[in-house]
């Protein structure tokens, strides 16, 4: 057993590296911006990557979503409370920027609607939902 | 205008109403707008759309004229003061593309109702124009709010809408087309937020204006850089600047008739204007400018652009997209007018903003005639279109000649503006580069020309058969105002030179 666990100790240690790199020392902050970067990078590539429509429509929420935790995370105060007006409470997060992504989040559902709904009509036009397949069958038609 | 505003002071309850037309911009098409569905007819809502569209018409003239008579109007929604309210804000800049747009939609109605008809299927056309007033209120809303934030929100209006409008199109290329479009767009406007974010975490504000006094004591800082280049990016994908306009060629091909008329005279114009209030105004104080070397990449990107657009446009079959792609290139004039960012630069980029508009309206509306009566637009179906649809065919020789930048139309007057801007740096090669693309231009509109006028029409082709009064009039409209203010390009150039100076001077004293 402790074999195992030996094993695996330079991957855990080189984990606590990354992470003592990417939180820095003595502030929590900036370990949730990079997570942000990496989903942001992460949808980015898959939209940009994948031939099936449903696929980077999930690629594209997944992007929008890194920038909703973005504006949260840039609102968060360490120890701070919800907004309320109540006996007691001094520090509280900044209210603005959830309320903004509020309206960003309706936003992307709007997207993501009409983005759903568009493949399903582009199924029935085309008999497929992969980028490459209708390129090649649009490319025929314009010759 | 200023004659238009006293006369609107003559009307009833007009004491009442003046200080909130601002707003009433906005809210009169997005309230009116869900009517069509309740009036869930084809007709009514047509009739609907167009008073609408013509009343907020009429309220952006009055506003051009208030602004002309008065200076800058500020409008705080519900009487919260800005910074903490949104605000709006309406001075030369937006006064004058406000009604660009709201001209441009209110022309485009008419048009619309019989080629509409055409191309969309009846039990969805109420729900095609109740997209079109969405579209609009979206656009509007850009120009005239003073919000960085509050500009998204109508970016996704007016771009969802337009979506929509472009899937209506008649072949299944029109899906894939609007499909495109939505990733692309909604990458660019993620992109602009991300960069609003970046500005509010420096700053804490998102006023347009306070931004602009807040940002230059922060602008060293790699999180104001980023937010500069997202919002730059962003925008410039929504504006279809050269590397980024991969969807728009097959977007205005494959919409509806009337939307492409309507999109490409207003989308791409508003997010232009987006970018020079983003990039001059609130971002004018910064040394952001200087620093990013973004006068010289917006430069070269837009006379790349110039070029690119125009030499594709030559070898394309159909006369729609040929039209599509002269819009890349011609959005580069715009974008080179930005780059320049000297005052005869802006005001030769917003003027052709103006022209471009006119004369691009004229173009697509004339090729929209075309293809309701031939049934097709693709150059092979065109044979002796001059002779079939004289009236048509001449509009289009019009809007044509003014893409090229002949004297006496619309489009001489810019070119000439931005040569001289460009001369008045001293940067001869990009003078040279305005003049060698209008060459291009005169390729892609010989083309149709020559199939239009020296080939015979083919075996039993009907001669003279024009299409109905009510899309004539609109294109001739729009033909001669492309004449008249090519003659009489005073007007335009004094509107736009305030405009420039509006944008420009709004956080220091005129340079960038």
């Amino acid at each position: 057993m402790q074999g195992i666990v030996d094993a695996f100790k330079p991957l855990h240690d080189l984990w606590l590296a990354f992470e003592a790199f990417m939180v820095g020392p003595g502030s929590p902050g900036l370990f949730g911006y990079w997570m942000v970067i990496a989903l942001m990078m992460t949808g980015f590539y898959v939209v940009i990557a994948h031939d099936n429509l449903v696929k980077k429509i999930v690629g594209l929420n997944v992007f929008q979503v890194s920038v909703f935790l973005f504006y949260i995370l840039m609102a968060k105060i360490t120890g701070g409370t919800a907004p309320i007006l109540a006996e007691g409470i001094k520090v509280y997060s900044n209210p603005l920027p959830h309320v903004l992504i509020l309206t960003a989040i309706v936003v992307g559902v709007a997207t993501t609607a009409l983005g759903l709904a568009l493949v399903v009509r582009i199924r029935n036009a085309y008999d497929t939902i992969e980028d490459d397949e209708i390129q090649a069958v649009e490319e025929e038609e314009d010759r | 205008m200023t004659a238009i505003y006293a006369y609107f002071l003559t009307l009833p309850f007009a004491a009442v109403i003046e200080p909130h037309l601002p707003v009433l911009q906005v809210v009169v098409p997005l309230l009116c707008a869900p009517i069509c569905v309740l009036l869930r007819h084809a007709k009514l809502s047509w009739l609907w759309a167009t008073i609408v569209t013509w009343l907020v018409f009429f309220i952006a003239l009055v506003l051009l004229g208030k602004v002309l008579a008065g200076g800058l109007i500020i409008y705080e929604i519900g009487n919260w003061p800005p910074p903490w309210g949104i605000e709006y804000r309406i001075d030369a800049a937006n006064a004058l593309v406000l009604v660009i747009i709201t001209a441009i939609g209110a022309i485009t109605l008419p048009y619309a109702k019989a080629s509409v008809e055409k191309e969309v299927s009846e039990p969805r056309i109420y729900l095609f124009y109740l997209m079109y007033m969405l579209c609009l209120t979206g656009l509007i809303g850009i120009t005239t709010t003073a919000d960085a934030f509050n500009l998204f929100v109508f970016l996704e209006i007016s771009s969802l809408s337009s979506y929509v409008l472009i899937s209506l199109g008649g072949s299944r290329r029109a899906l894939t087309a609007s499909y495109r479009y939505l990733v692309m767009g909604t990458l660019g406007a993620t992109f602009y937020i991300i960069g609003v974010g970046m500005m509010y975490m420096m700053t804490g504000s998102l006023n347009m204006a306070d931004l602009a006094t807040l940002l230059p004591a922060v602008d060293h800082t790699r999180t104001v850089l980023a937010a500069f280049a997202f919002v730059v990016v962003g925008l410039g994908l929504k504006l279809a600047m050269f590397p980024l306009h991969t969807w728009l060629p097959n977007a205005y091909a494959f919409a509806p008739s009337a939307v492409t008329v309507f999109l490409a005279s207003t989308a791409t114009k508003v997010a232009i204007y987006a970018l020079l209030r983003l990039v001059l105004t609130v971002f004018g104080g910064t040394d952001l400018f200087n620093v990013t070397h973004i006068s010289l990449m917006l430069v070269i990107l837009a006379v790349i652009g110039m070029f690119a657009g125009a030499f594709v446009a030559i070898f394309q079959k159909d006369v729609k997209r040929m039209l599509a792609y002269s819009s890349v290139s011609q959005v580069g004039y715009m974008v080179l007018g930005i780059g320049l960012a000297t005052a005869a630069g802006v005001t030769g980029s917003i003027v052709h903003l103006f022209n471009h508009a006119v004369m691009k309206g004229a173009a697509f509306m004339a090729v929209g005639a075309m293809f309701y009566v031939v049934g097709s637009v693709r150059l092979d179906d065109l044979a002796g279109i001059g002779k079939r649809m004289p009236v048509t065919t001449a509009v289009f020789l019009v809007a044509g000649l003014s893409l090229i930048g002949t004297p006496v139309t619309v489009g001489f007057i810019s070119k000439w503006q931005l040569v001289q801007a460009a001369i008045e740096l001293g940067w001869w090669y990009v003078a040279a580069g305005v003049l060698l693309s209008s060459l291009l231009a005169i390729a892609y509109v010989w083309r149709v020309v020559e199939v239009a006028y020296l080939q015979a029409p083919p075996e039993g082709a009907a001669l003279r058969t024009e299409a109905p009064v009510s899309m004539l009039v609109p294109m001739i409209v729009l033909a001669a105002a492309a004449v008249w203010f090519g003659i009489d390009g005073d007007t335009t150039l004094r509107l736009a030179g305030e405009a420039a100076n509006a944008l420009m001077g709004a956080a220091q004293g005129g340079k960038p």
